[in-house]
């Protein structure tokens, strides 16, 4: 068996599929992806739901839709695909520990490696939400798996944690279902899902969403009997008295999305704080070389059309990585660093290669809070680069600004930072 | 005719497991009960998972004498029955004169008792040896032979090594009462009679029931008018578990000095890596209630801070509680019944009860003796349980058992790298399992940080295959605590 | 009566204003297709229904389907209701027709993966 790869993908889901077709598609012979799970798709199998690649193409698909047009994609290109396959480790010379039952535990060399891991949910323990620990009590996503891929029940009477995305589906997948769902409460005073899933999956149900209220106890000494929820202050601190017990057997959270970069810290790779994913240069490209980094593992995204394209981009320059043996030294007179200004919570990429950049680079962020009416202010050393209008920014949606070659070579050396301007600030 | 079997254990926490592995040496006919579906599903799964050294206890009591042999016994049996234990050693914080003093006191304790190689340290030393410690330490006690263990596979080990040597257990079986009648030798019958009415039959009992031990006490008085000589308050202690990113904080564990302020959290290390955080210690009503509370939980990161103020909270992964069985009196009530000499009270088995377990067994086997059962050792006793642990192994020892077994070549459990084959090892071992959790004690799946989301669908589902049950009886805990069900239409087809 | 009307035609979810008296009068839409949900919603609402089926001898028990186009908002729960009565065997491909003319409403409901 030749177990060398011009680049191996690590993990099928969006984010690696288009990593994957984009190296072969320029130039990388042998592609490899390796994928822990049974089949190809990632969390996409799971998310039944429509309203994927209205970006990438152009019409509304269900999660499984989207995955299986790139899965298609796969035949007669030769990339080759390992599902049930689990790497166990990268190391920083681009071999790849994997195992599976068939090929047993080995070692693949990579010219390139693109980590495309994903990302998992946060548990009740990282929110430390205090009380008894019966079950019933499942993060959004594992429901999601245990109702639209095994096709069980989990409970009937249903109060949910968080209106991310994945909350709101799951508030409308359950009620198709038969369950009773009771309310969502999210801690912020705002919803962190889409306004459309507010209105398609909550408020054609007739389902309540509490703003500003959290989770303060949690009663049942096997399966789960009730739920105290309590509205929160401005510090989002509890405030006694506001209490409200919800009878149910169910309580889904929904409470953010974590990178799984445990491979990539293994591999040494070093991770932003802000995005809990690897720091990358505009080819995603992680700080160290040859090891690039996409989709959700390098920061959650809220649609998977950015996954897709962002990860071209990684696909992309694997490729060109292991065509041209390597790419020239950056050095820090040729750099452009950004970084998160006032109001923005992260960027990425975090680091540009000023020589690299074709055209433009496109710069990806979030905001910390809602604003209305405001500005979004690129700068360099003070001054203003680029101010762009914005009538609305919510934490929940990914922003982006497009930094020009012109702009990118005028500072080059130097920081350029993205903040947020409100009126107040002028 | 009903079974008599020598010696009934009523409870199968630390202490019950103990004793009937130390029981099952000998020839007699042995059965381990406990109320809930499992082994270790009280106290032994819910503490500071700590070997404690032995400087603690008072000289001369009867837990001096038994943390510091059991002890020294954990090891060994640790290593025979193949139980994650390192002895890391452990450190007694101390923030000012008064705590110095009460270093030196807990030094001269320790001398007393026959700890080894306790020291006391100073500033520097101690920064030199946990670089993380808050500088609000001025010295501590350093103590060796301190270490941490897995206390619940602990705990199912030795029930598991019982078993292979013998012993019977039965689940499920709560002690609602016991009758005495006299036997043909002139000695005591006992009938222990279940909430759901099941009866066993016994010529001794032992009540290792933890927090309940105080309840079963007070049947082994046969309604007799005598005093037991002890109560129960049982004290729950709150605990942060944290991810394996804050694992690396200290490599010892950090306790603080017990002050009139209160006996202080701990820090430490966890034997899969992880770090933890806590306990508090207040009295309860409800000694079966394990809620946490935000009060508890924020006081604990409060006190802890003092230690160090390096622990990420956000990197939580579980909260828990547990409830110690304390009592009125400061040792351990190891001894017989007042009004009889074959109903044997392992009580209060307190902190230092994990360290000590081992050698409370030995004790409460002399006392069988001493009731007139005859103790003959089996001509074998199995001494080693095998386990293999996938993610320890080396690169060249994982190819080969993958090639042998390809069932090993499957990761189920992402975050702690447990494969498909310890898993089926789990299902198929001596107790079987009937919940996500008690797979997860037996082989660590669904430990780590995303708390079994990924891979608590997958055991699920090797559950059902493996022991042919329904999806709908597949528990995440203790009875009650279903986690799906079938879908209406497929129940009715 | 002006009503305000979140449009989920895409993933920005205008807030379009809406005269329910005079439908020509419609604001906040970032694009004619906006308009055209506004309208629909007061005139007669649909949705897209997806949700699974069983299945016989596929990887997993579930088969992700959805109607292939939108159907009236009332008749959701109906919709569901056959959705749950429906089992097939694999093989299925992508986009094959599981109900066809669901509800009498010239909608198909369809495999959304291979099986």
């Amino acid at each position: 068996m030749n177990r060398n790869y011009d680049v191996i993908v690590v993990g099928g889901g969006p984010a690696g599929l288009a990593a994957a077709l984009e190296a072969n598609k320029n130039g990388a012979e042998r592609v490899l992806i390796i994928e822990r799970d049974k089949e190809l798709g990632g969390i996409l199998n799971q998310c039944i739901h429509n309203g994927f690649g209205l970006h990438y193409f152009k019409e509304q698909l269900t999660g499984p839709e989207y995955a299986q047009r790139f899965i298609d994609m796969l035949e007669g290109t030769g990339i080759e695909v390992k599902t049930d396959t689990m790497v166990l480790s990268v190391t920083p010379d681009k071999k790849v520990w994997a195992m599976n039952t068939e090929d047993g535990y080995c070692c693949f060399n990579a010219g390139a490696v693109v980590l495309a891991m994903g990302c998992r949910e946060r548990t009740r323990g990282a929110i430390s939400i205090p009380g008894e620990r019966p079950s019933g009590v499942f993060t959004a996503g594992t429901a999601q798996r245990y109702i639209n891929i095994e096709g069980y029940m989990v409970g009937k009477k249903v109060l949910i944690l968080g209106s991310g995305d994945i909350g709101l589906i799951m508030a409308r997948r359950m009620t198709l279902e038969g369950a009773k769902v009771l309310a969502v409460c999210e801690l912020m005073p705002y919803s962190n899902g889409l306004k459309r899933n507010i209105a398609q999956c909550l408020d054609d149900y007739g389902i309540p969403l509490y703003l500003s209220h959290t989770v303060t106890d949690i009663k049942g000494k096997n399966r789960l009997e009730s739920v105290t929820v309590s509205r929160v202050d401005e510090n989002l601190a509890p405030i006694p008295g506001t209490e409200i017990e919800f009878d149910c057997d169910t309580l889904l959270l929904s409470v953010g999305l974590i990178p799984e970069n445990e491979l990539s810290r293994n591999a040494g790779v070093p991770i932003d704080r802000r995005t809990n994913g690897a720091v990358v240069w505009q080819d995603r490209q992680t700080e160290i070389d040859g090891i690039f980094a996409c989709g959700n593992v390098l920061h959650v995204h809220d649609l998977v059309d950015f996954v897709t394209k962002e990860s071209m981009i990684a696909g992309r320059a694997a490729a060109e990585y292991v065509k041209n043996g390597g790419f020239p030294e950056t050095t820090a007179e040729n750099t452009v660093s950004l970084a998160a200004g006032n109001g923005v919570s992260y960027v990425v990429p975090q680091k540009i290669a000023v020589e690299r950049t074709e055209k433009f680079v496109e710069a990806f962020f979030r905001v910390r809070t809602t604003y209305k009416d405001s500005e979004i202010v690129v700068r360099a050393d003070g001054e203003e680069l680029n101010v762009i209008k914005k009538s609305q920014l919510l934490p929940a949606e990914m922003e982006r600004v497009v930094l020009p070659k012109a702009m990118l070579q005028k500072a080059a050396g130097k920081e350029i930072t993205i903040e947020v301007r409100t009126k107040g600030d002028n | 005719m009903d079974k008599i079997y020598d010696v009934v254990i009523i409870g199968a926490g630390v202490t019950g497991c103990a004793i009937a592995r130390e029981l099952s040496r000998y020839k007699l006919s042995v059965l381990l009960t406990d109320k809930e579906n499992d082994i270790s599903c009280g106290a032994s799964r819910a503490n500071s998972a700590i070997i404690h050294a032995g400087y603690d206890p008072e000289p001369g009591s009867l837990m001096a004498q038994l943390n510091v042999d059991g002890n020294r016994m954990t090891g060994d049996i640790c290593e025979k029955l193949n139980v994650p234990f390192k002895r890391i050693g452990a450190l007694v914080l101390a923030f000012n004169d008064e705590d110095m003093e009460t270093v030196e006191k807990l030094y001269r304790n320790g001398v007393a008792n026959g700890v080894p190689g306790v020291e006391i340290i100073g500033r520097e030393k101690l920064r030199e040896l946990e670089p993380n410690v808050s500088e609000n330490a001025v010295g501590a006690l350093l103590s060796p032979s301190a270490g941490i263990i897995n206390p619940w596979e602990y705990t199912i080990a030795l029930a598991e090594n019982a078993v292979e040597n013998g012993a019977e257990y039965k689940l499920r079986f709560e002690t609602a009462s016991i009758t005495r009648e006299s036997g043909v030798d002139g000695a005591s019958i006992f009938t222990l009679t279940s909430a759901k009415d099941e009866t066993v039959k016994a010529r001794c009992i032992i009540n290792a029931a933890g927090v309940h031990s105080e309840e079963i006490a007070r049947l082994g008085l046969f309604g007799e008018d005598v005093e037991l000589g002890f109560r129960t308050i049982p004290s729950k202690g709150q605990y942060f578990l944290l991810d394996k990113t804050q694992g690396t904080l200290f490599s010892r564990v950090m306790f603080q000095c017990p002050s009139k302020v209160g006996k202080g959290v701990l820090v430490s290390p966890t034997v899969h890596g992880n770090l933890i955080v806590g306990p508090d210690a207040v009295d309860v009503d409800d000694p079966d209630n394990t809620c946490t509370t935000s009060d508890a939980l924020a006081f604990i990161r409060k006190t802890a801070s003092l230690t160090t103020d390096t622990v990420s909270y956000r990197d939580n992964i579980r909260n828990f509680s547990g409830i110690r069985p304390n009592t009125d009196r400061g040792d351990f009530v190891i001894e017989p019944s007042p009004v009889e000499a074959r109903f044997i009270n392992s009580a209060g088995i307190k902190s230092p009860g994990l360290s000590s377990a081992p050698a409370i067994a030995v004790k409460v086997a002399e006392l069988v003796k001493e009731s007139g059962i005859e103790l003959a050792e089996k001509e074998s006793f199995v001494e080693t349980r095998e386990v293999v642990r996938f993610r320890e192994l080396d690169n060249e020892e994982r190819a080969k058992l993958v090639a042998e077994h390809p069932e090993f070549g499957r990761i189920i459990c992402r975050c702690e790298t447990i494969t498909e084959g310890e898993i089926l090892a789990a299902i198929h071992s001596p107790i079987t399992p009937l919940s996500l959790d008690a797979v997860k004690r037996r082989c660590g799946a669904g430990l780590g940080r995303c708390q079994g989301g990924f891979c608590g669908p997958r055991v699920l589902e090797f559950l059902v295959r493996e022991l042919g049950i329904s999806p709908n009886d597949v528990l995440k805990d203790l009875d009650g605590s279903w986690i799906v069900k079938l879908r209406d239409d497929e129940t009715t087809n | 009566m002006k009503r305000e009307i979140t449009c989920i035609v895409c993933p920005k979810g205008c807030l379009v204003t809406i005269d329910d008296a005079n439908l020509e009068d419609v604001s906040g839409f970032g694009c004619p297709k906006g308009i055209e949900y506004a309208k629909n919603e007061l005139l007669h609402p649909v949705r897209t229904v997806t949700s699974t089926v069983k299945i016989e001898g596929a990887l997993h028990d579930r088969l992700p389907v959805r109607t292939n186009g939108d159907i009236p908002k009332e008749l959701i729960f109906e919709c569901m209701k056959l959705i749950r009565a429906t089992k097939v065997s694999a093989p299925v491909r992508c986009g094959q027709v599981i109900i066809e003319d669901i509800l009498g409403t010239g909608i198909d409901l369809i495999a959304t993966r291979n099986a």
